[in-house]
């Protein structure tokens, strides 16, 4: 029952999206035949395509990929509080929201640049450690660590990055996983780190005269907003697309000029910053910090997130996360099942969705095409 | 058709060559796949690379775009010696390539595909793009503008706005080219442009190569198909088992025994046979020449 109330919202759009799919397979398909046969016959037979028509949009689909629905979404996150303030509510929603950023932040390395990378947990862990530490050993005020954290995170990206990025992906995959390990070890056995018990006391944000875990709550829900639509809008823009390329074809993206070791790098970095600042989140959130929180598990609930969700799509990487940080909660009526029926329900969503619930969709937006007959003026002067 | 606005590089005096090609070699292992080879493009040419299969063509073109480090001997565009650089740099250059087998953005629009050739020249940091700062939608508009200037250049005529790989196999050949002409190199290296086209694309190919070099654009071209190769090439380098075996205009080139010899075997009377087919038309010589490689 409660797994319904989760799924809902997207049970339209699966509906929708499934109905252009076969087309699509079908067209893929075929192409594929005609470029494995190189038959000339065959080739010019596809051709029925309309010219420069954008793809048709079901009103549900158009509804949810509409600019104002993400801002609806942000404006019902904001609410909450005043819909329901239980201690329990606000503490699982802000979980949900920081694991939306690290989500998003993967989705980066993951499902823009095409690298696999299973120690993610790696640079949160980063971000909490230098917040945390910081914070109560040496005072600072939390505001005051971000620029640590950010510097903390890229050199810890940089470390990771330098050598591994000219590895191919499962190569990469292995060292990430090690790297993960690492990080998480050697915050265990250091000193300053606090060992196994990690660090604890970790002050707010700030007394903003409201109750502490609703302004934390309320802090998180803009930094995790801004962080969704800054990794969506650095998606569609020029590193975006290098990014795209490179998880398309690296050998071609080289051939058009695009420096493919440097474009790795600035998805690897970027990833790292997104991870560290979540990891700051948490640390406020959860004023203690300690190893077992970093584990493999961690990394590999945040790359599911990212599959369920579908690659490279940031509304289906938020889904996704939301979807894994709350389906345990709300399963807790199957009482000691949980975990067992959670299971359950990614293998079968992943096997009637592999592409993820919510998938990138590849057609441009109309706008882009209404306002190119007003520049074809230009063409006739440019030449 | 309107061709973009583009910059011509009339250097002619600086470099009396565009490319030179220097005793260039690669060896993988114990087979050298190129021995030795040595040509020029000169400025704005169209120049045809043929041989057999197996004659170390797309080798060498790997070679001049980075993709391999040559074993010996150098590379140098417009006299700077590229020998060995970064695929990266070398298309930063001016030189843009197309693949043997397709080698397309499969999973993203026809407009990002040739979005990728402006990559370089789009004047746009990551801070643009999340703020959408002016110019991030200045450059995104200036971008797809001329996206689209180059798919009507090459006379694409499929949906530009979904994913390429949906696309009929003669359209993706046309939208490769015009990924590689968004580069605006100064030297267009094709490799086997009519492979798998039917012969009215071959004829829009042939059109479109004409229109290529009346930018200005030097044309290097590895074809099959020597019809195309003797009707649009100012001059030919034939290869064979990597090393040149003549280098000439098409005229000189279809009666050069070298080359008949390469493509029919070798045989006591090649000197008769040579005579025989000078007589014929390109189509039969090389058409058999052809049907032997496939």
């Amino acid at each position: 029952m409660s797994t319904d109330r989760t799924n809902r919202p997207e049970q339209p759009n699966a509906s929708a999206t499934n109905r252009t799919a076969p087309d699509a397979v079908d067209a893929s398909a075929f192409v594929n035949a005609v470029d494995n046969r190189g038959d000339t016959k065959v080739a010019l037979a596809g051709s029925g395509l309309a010219p420069g028509k954008p793809r048709k949009v079901s009103p549900v689909s158009r509804l949810i990929s509409h600019p104002w629905f993400g801002l609806v979404i942000v404006a019902l996150a904001v609410a909450l509080p005043f819909i329901d303030s239980r201690a329990y509510t606000i503490r699982i929603s802000t979980d949900a929201l920081i694991f939306v950023m690290l989500a998003v932040g993967l989705n980066i390395v993951v499902g823009y640049c095409g690298l696999l990378d299973l120690g993610y947990a790696a640079f949160f862990a980063i971000g909490a450690y230098t917040s945390g530490v910081l914070t109560t050993t040496f005072g600072w005020p939390v505001i005051a660590t971000i620029p640590c954290v950010v510097v903390a995170a890229v050199i810890g990206g940089l470390l990771i990055g330098g050598p591994t990025l000219r590895l191919r992906s499962d190569y990469l995959a292995i060292v990430t996983l090690g790297f993960g390990e690492i990080v998480r070890i050697t915050a265990n056995n250091l000193e300053f780190t606090g060992g196994p018990n990690g660090v604890f006391g970790i002050p707010d944000f700030g007394d903003f005269g409201l109750r502490a875990d609703i302004a934390t709550y309320w802090i998180v829900t803009v930094v995790v907003a801004l962080a969704v639509l800054a990794s969506a809008r650095l998606g569609r823009g020029r590193l975006g697309r290098a990014w795209r390329f490179v998880r398309e074809d690296e050998d071609a993206a080289e051939a058009m000029g695009i420096h493919t070791y440097k474009v790795k790098f600035a998805a690897y970095v970027t990833g790292a910053i997104f991870g560290g600042l979540a990891g700051v989140l948490f640390a406020v959130h959860q004023t203690a910090i300690s190893p077992p929180s970093f584990n493999f598990l961690y990394s590999a609930l945040i790359l599911m997130a990212v599959v369920l969700g579908g690659m490279g799509s940031t509304p289906g990487v938020v889904v996704g996360a939301v979807i894994i940080a709350l389906l345990p909660e709300l399963l807790r009526g199957v009482e000691n099942w949980r975990y067992f029926v959670f299971g359950v329900l990614l293998i079968v969503l992943m096997i009637f969705r592999p592409q993820g619930i919510w998938p990138h969709r590849v057609g441009e937006t109309p706008a882009k095409v209404r306002r190119k007959p007003m520049r074809e003026d230009d063409v006739e002067v440019v030449p | 058709m309107t061709a973009p606005a583009r910059i011509r590089t009339g250097s002619g005096e600086k470099a009396s060559w565009l490319l030179e090609v220097d005793a260039m070699t690669v060896a993988f292992g114990g087979v050298t796949a190129v021995d030795g080879l040595t040509f020029v493009v000169n400025e704005g040419e169209v120049l045809s690379v043929i041989g057999p299969n197996g004659a170390g063509k797309t080798s060498a073109f790997n070679c001049i775009t980075g993709f391999y480090k040559p074993t010996g001997g150098r590379v140098r565009l417009d006299g700077t010696d590229i020998t060995g650089m970064r695929p990266a740099r070398i298309a930063a250059m001016g030189v843009a390539r197309t693949f043997q087998n397709l080698r397309l953005f499969g999973e993203l629009s026809v407009l990002d595909n040739v979005r990728a050739g402006m990559h370089v020249r789009i004047k746009q940091s990551a801070f643009d793009a999340i703020l959408h700062t002016p110019r991030y939608h200045r450059s995104e508009q200036e971008a797809t503008d001329e996206a689209n200037r180059w798919l009507d250049f090459v006379g694409s005529r499929g949906n530009r706005y979904n994913e390429v790989r949906n696309l009929p196999y003669g359209e993706q050949r046309r939208v490769e080219i015009a990924r590689a002409l968004a580069r605006e190199p100064r030297m267009l290296l094709l490799d086997e442009p009519a492979a798998g086209l039917n012969h009215n694309e071959k004829e829009q190919l042939l059109d479109l190569l004409r229109r290529i070099s009346d930018l200005g654009t030097a044309v290097v071209l590895i074809e099959h198909d020597m019809g195309l190769v003797m009707q649009v090439s100012e001059r030919i380098v034939v290869l064979n088992y990597g090393k040149e075996i003549a280098d000439g205009t098409p005229t000189q080139i279809r009666s050069n025994p070298a080359v008949i010899e390469a493509y029919l075997g070798a045989g006591d009377d090649v000197e008769e046979e040579a005579e025989k087919i000078a007589g014929l038309s390109d189509d039969q010589v090389f058409g058999q020449g052809e049907g032997e490689q496939a």
